[in-house]
């Protein structure tokens, strides 16, 4: 959980993802579209991937990724992701987090 | 209602099974108040005539037993009436099991008829380019259980839905409490995540098939998007049948209009990447002409498991919308949306069948 925490501190808007992933692809297509800005971290391309993705894992996310993080809290994945966009949802917590501005 | 284009037509050859069941007819109508596929008035008729030549002039006359016989029974001895009377219910009990044995057989004819139809016309309208892989094969002696399994409860799911379509519709013409019509919605909300539940199967037993929407009538599969409607585009039908809508309700539906429109553009262009994707592997020659390595292997059977979880999330986003819809509308309101949602399938289905039964010009 700790390499995972230092890996959004700080940050309103974190989006775990790998470059093979098309749903993540997705996930970060919707979000980008409301001009966000998003710190993205690709797994594959990074050398403690095998180590972040096991960490993903612990925190309950199946499949690991996307994983998102708002605020420094854990959304969840593509399925969260649509939940709170159908419901409205998404861009006030992202306004909130000061990910997006007006 | 009609049911689905396709008629069950009666195996000629009855070899498979031939029970010597006097009252077939009547337990066939009793099938179809369950909502069985109907059977067509003409095979029943010629089961009975066939049924007729076989009989066995056994006991098992249920209910029609002529007079003199009755009398003649009463004046026989307490012991053969007693044999007489055991040999019945054993005849029914056998007469009971060997029905059950018959309705299973004719289901799974039944799905195998819908699944070669649909080859056939997959075969017609395609054209056949030659080689295409088992799946391709018209008549393929390979048949998928989960996708046998999948039609035929997408059959019942069918049938059950054109029930509820009927009850909603009787209802709102008379003077049905919210109260009631509330249990009418929520069991309306349920048979569609009932659906969703049976595709998430059938999508791990033949994803392609899910996707080319291959259990869809051809008119309903030129709306197609990953496996199923357009959620925006739903919407956009349904809204006029719904007013008059207060202005928050307006606002709220709009809104939920552009979410939709918003997460479908974003599945569509991830879907548009791992089109991509695949394409180059198998242009590349990577998907395993020859030998695999595990890696290779491992690589295309992930590509192929992502286009599960793209019908997965675009169901998902199909049911959450439904869900925004329930808690937009009254209960009122929602009864009409689900009947108009449910008509309007039911046309398109209609409209299917209409085309392709259209009288075809000779060339």
């Amino acid at each position: 959980m700790d390499i995972v925490n230092r890996l959004v501190e700080q940050r309103p808007l974190v989006i775990f993802s790998k470059s093979s992933c098309c749903i993540s692809h997705s996930v970060m297509q919707l979000i980008n579209s409301y001009g966000a800005n998003a710190t993205i971290y690709q797994l594959d391309d990074m050398s403690n991937g095998q180590e972040v993705d096991k960490a993903l894992q612990r925190l309950g996310l199946k499949p690991s990724i996307p994983a998102v993080f708002i605020g420094q809290r854990l959304v969840g994945g593509a399925k969260e992701i649509i939940s709170l966009q159908i419901q409205g949802r998404l861009v006030p917590m992202l306004k909130e987090a000061g990910a997006i501005w007006v | 209602m009609n049911t689905p284009s396709t008629q069950f037509v009666m195996p000629r050859r009855m070899n498979m099974y031939d029970p010597p069941l006097h009252n077939i007819s009547s337990w066939v109508d009793s099938f179809r108040d369950d909502g069985f596929p109907n059977v067509a008035p003409s095979t029943v008729v010629e089961i009975n005539e066939r049924l007729d030549y076989l009989s066995e002039d056994t006991s098992s006359h249920k209910g029609q037993v002529p007079s003199n016989r009755y009398d003649q029974e009463a004046s026989k001895p307490p012991e053969k009436v007693q044999r007489r009377l055991a040999q019945n219910r054993e005849a029914a009990r056998k007469s009971r099991m060997r029905k059950k044995v018959y309705i299973q057989q004719l289901e799974l004819s039944r799905s195998k008829l819908m699944q070669m139809e649909q080859e056939l016309e997959r075969v017609r309208t395609q054209g056949v380019f030659g080689g295409g892989g088992v799946d391709n094969l018209p008549f393929s002696a390979t048949v998928n259980s989960g996708i046998v399994a999948f039609e035929m409860e997408y059959g019942h799911w069918v049938e059950e839905q054109n029930k509820q379509i009927c009850e909603l519709r009787n209802s709102l013409n008379t003077h049905i409490t919210d109260v009631e019509l509330r249990i009418l919605v929520d069991s309306g909300m349920k048979h569609y995540f009932d659906l969703f539940q049976l595709k998430a199967g059938a999508a791990k037993a033949d994803i392609f098939y899910l996707m080319n929407g291959m259990w869809k009538t051809s008119a309903e599969r030129f709306f197609f998007w990953i496996g199923g409607s357009r959620p925006s585009e739903l919407l956009k039908v349904l809204g006029p049948q719904l007013e008059p809508l207060t202005n928050q309700q307006q606002i709220d539906v709009y809104n939920l209009k552009q979410s939709c429109e918003q997460a479908e553009e974003a599945l569509t262009q991830g879907m548009d990447k791992l089109q991509q994707n695949l394409a180059e592997t198998v242009a590349t020659g990577r998907l395993g002409e020859g030998i695999y390595t595990s890696e290779m292997a491992n690589n295309a059977i992930e590509k192929l498991e992502a286009l599960i979880s793209f019908v997965n999330q675009a169901d998902h986003l199909r049911r959450e919308t439904l869900q925004q819809m329930h808690r937009i509308l009254t209960v009122r309101q929602a009864a009409r949306g689900l009947l108009a949602l449910g008509e309007y399938f039911q046309r398109l289905r209609a409209l299917s069948s209409l085309w392709c039964s259209r009288p075809r010009q000779p060339s």
